[in-house]
């Protein structure tokens, strides 16, 4: 563990030495805003329109509900765009440069080297969800959300980037070029995205199996603040097969040469 | 202390290093010698547990590098042909992290890090991104990483690439004075640092062994006979040349120069000529200017054995 929280920390640092991470979370947290005040715009409106229609009070509509779940699921657009910028680079990057070859000849196992870019690129994932708490706490400031559907929709959005992060992890560790880890990673982030839109015209087998697929569904219900281990289990097993996907990668990467 | 035995490395249906077996012995320099693409750096990553061999099988300091690849790699220290560097870091911190996954352990790694930047003479450029060094500083701080964690074993690929004449002698004598307490083994196609560094040398040529030896008996033992080169003094060269050829024990006297005086002198195998060679000039009556043996360099050793293989290929063709 110490090995791999030393790949972690090198690649957090790698991160902010480079402007990625700026540029990451600069982004994320303008769009994030954008988003912020435009549903919280549309929140007020509607409460006050319920308010002169003599219906309940703005304090009466639910906040978990009604503002923080829609902007939950739109931020997770922006992760779509934004997180294959994060993975790209993590293998691509030492394979082209060379590094690589110091971290397969140093007394580390490939799991270590694995999971350290994994929590590198989490830790960044981190920030980036820790910058949406300021929003969050003028809420909690000048309204009354509940907290615990939003400690849920927390670990929801954890666990839904740790899913991209592991494919991307994947990906990049496919090929020399960041470029073509980065385009392959977002075409297939956008496929985990949509697979169920088609589900209808699959009948109903298929309907349900894409819906099992769709990387969205999973986190509807957490973000409403239900922990159900259905999605548990589908979120922590998928990180786990795309990390082990990396580490065979990596391992056949040696074979070939 | 590293054991290579029936090494074979293929890619696909490419062989890149076919049947290699060679040992170093604690406290050697061994040069690996061998033109670009023969197999040098195959051997040296199979080695260093950077990938494994199709066949065959490696050990560093005891430890097998496939079935303890950890063990082994704990040992030993390697510099890639190009320095693994990360552009971001200072050089400072790039030490400190491969301390820290070498397994350094946390409370000497500053002084361990502060002794390898002083060793390499990289200390002035601590602060300095890496990304921003010059390529000498860059092998240097390479090197540097190699040494962070002690290793018996020292693997280094082609060290002195990249560097200036006096970071050459530098290094090498670094080398030099690493052995002893390492094992090094030390690639390259520069054949005077192979003469000034190593103590046995192998020659390597389109993946196979083609040569293993000592770098004087390498030289010796490509020509069957020894050669001397005499000078005399005086005219009548022609007749010296002839005098030259009677003695016993000498197979051939050609001219080893335009003016005439200057002869090589080879004689059988084995047989130390010198003596008879002096009394016969002396004899004679011209005055002994110079006479001493002719050393091959390496350089034609390397020719010599490298073209020898292709012809045999062409043969076999």
């Amino acid at each position: 563990m110490r090995n791999a929280l030393a790949i972690a920390h090198k690649e957090l640092r790698a991160y902010f030495a480079s402007p990625i991470a700026y540029i990451v979370i600069g982004f994320f947290a303008l769009l994030f805003g954008w988003f912020y005040i435009g549903i919280l715009d549309w929140f007020v409106r509607q409460g006050m329109q319920m308010g002169q229609f003599g219906m309940q009070g703005p304090q009466n509509l639910n906040i978990n509900q009604q503002m923080i779940r829609p902007l939950l699921l739109n931020m997770t657009v922006v992760f779509l765009f934004l997180l294959p910028l994060v993975t790209m680079r993590t293998y691509a990057e030492e394979k082209r440069s060379g590094t690589i070859e110091l971290l397969l000849t140093s007394p580390l196992t490939d799991m270590q080297i694995v999971i350290g870019k994994f929590l590198g690129a989490m830790a960044l994932y981190s920030a980036m969800l820790a910058v949406t708490l300021v929003h969050f706490g003028l809420l909690f400031v000048y309204g009354n959300p509940d907290w615990k559907p939003l400690a849920a929709a927390y670990l929801g959005l954890f666990l839904f980037g740790g899913c991209f992060i592991s494919v991307g992890l994947f990906i990049s560790s496919l090929t020399k070029n960041q470029i073509v880890a980065g385009a392959a990673t977002f075409g297939v982030f956008l496929l985990l995205w949509v697979v169920d839109w088609i589900g209808q015209s699959l009948g109903p087998t298929g309907e349900s199996l894409t819906k099992y697929l769709s990387m969205t569904e999973h986190l509807d219900d957490f973000v409403k603040g239900v922990i159900d281990t259905k999605h548990l289990v589908y979120y922590v097993s998928f990180i786990t097969f795309g990390l082990f996907l990396t580490m065979r990668s990596v391992d056949a990467e040696r074979w070939r040469g | 202390m590293i054991e290579v035995e029936h090494l074979t490395k293929r890619y696909g249906t490419v062989t890149a290093v076919d049947d290699v077996t060679f040992r170093v012995n604690k406290g050697e320099i061994l040069g690996f010698l061998g033109p670009n693409g023969a197999g040098k750096t195959t051997t040296m990553r199979v080695l260093t547990g950077y990938m494994p061999a199709t066949d065959g099988r490696a050990a560093v300091a005891g430890y097998d590098v496939f079935d303890h690849p950890i063990e082994a790699k704990l040992r030993t220290g390697y510099l890639p042909e190009t320095p693994p560097l990360y552009p971001d870091m200072t050089v400072r911190e790039y030490l400190n992290f491969v301390a820290k996954i070498k397994g350094v352990a946390p409370k000497d790694r500053a002084a361990r890090v502060d002794q390898v930047m002083t060793r390499t003479w990289v200390a002035d450029m601590a602060n300095r991104a890496c990304g921003k060094l010059s390529k000498g500083y860059r092998q240097r701080v390479g090197l540097a990483q190699a040494l962070i964690h002690n290793p018996e074993v020292l693997i280094l690929d082609e060290p002195t690439a990249g560097l200036d004449p006096k970071q050459i002698n530098e290094t090498r004598r670094l080398i030099k004075a690493l052995a002893g307490d390492h094992t090094i083994i030390l690639s390259t196609h520069i054949l005077t640092e192979v003469e000034q560094t190593c103590q046995r040398v192998v020659i390597i040529n389109k993946g196979k062994v083609v040569a293993e030896d000592t770098p004087e008996n390498l030289t010796r033992r490509l020509r069957g006979s020894a050669t001397m080169f005499v000078q005399v003094d005086g005219d009548r060269a022609a007749e010296a040349q002839a005098a030259l050829a009677r003695v016993d024990g000498v197979v051939r006297v050609t001219s080893a120069d335009a003016s005439g005086t200057a002869f090589e002198v080879e004689s059988e195998s084995g047989r130390d000529v010198r003596r008879e060679l002096a009394s016969a000039v002396i004899g004679g009556g011209w005055g002994l200017v110079e006479l001493r043996p002719m050393r091959l360099s390496l350089e034609d050793v390397f020719l010599s054995l490298t073209t020898e293989e292709r012809q045999e290929e062409t043969v076999n063709a």
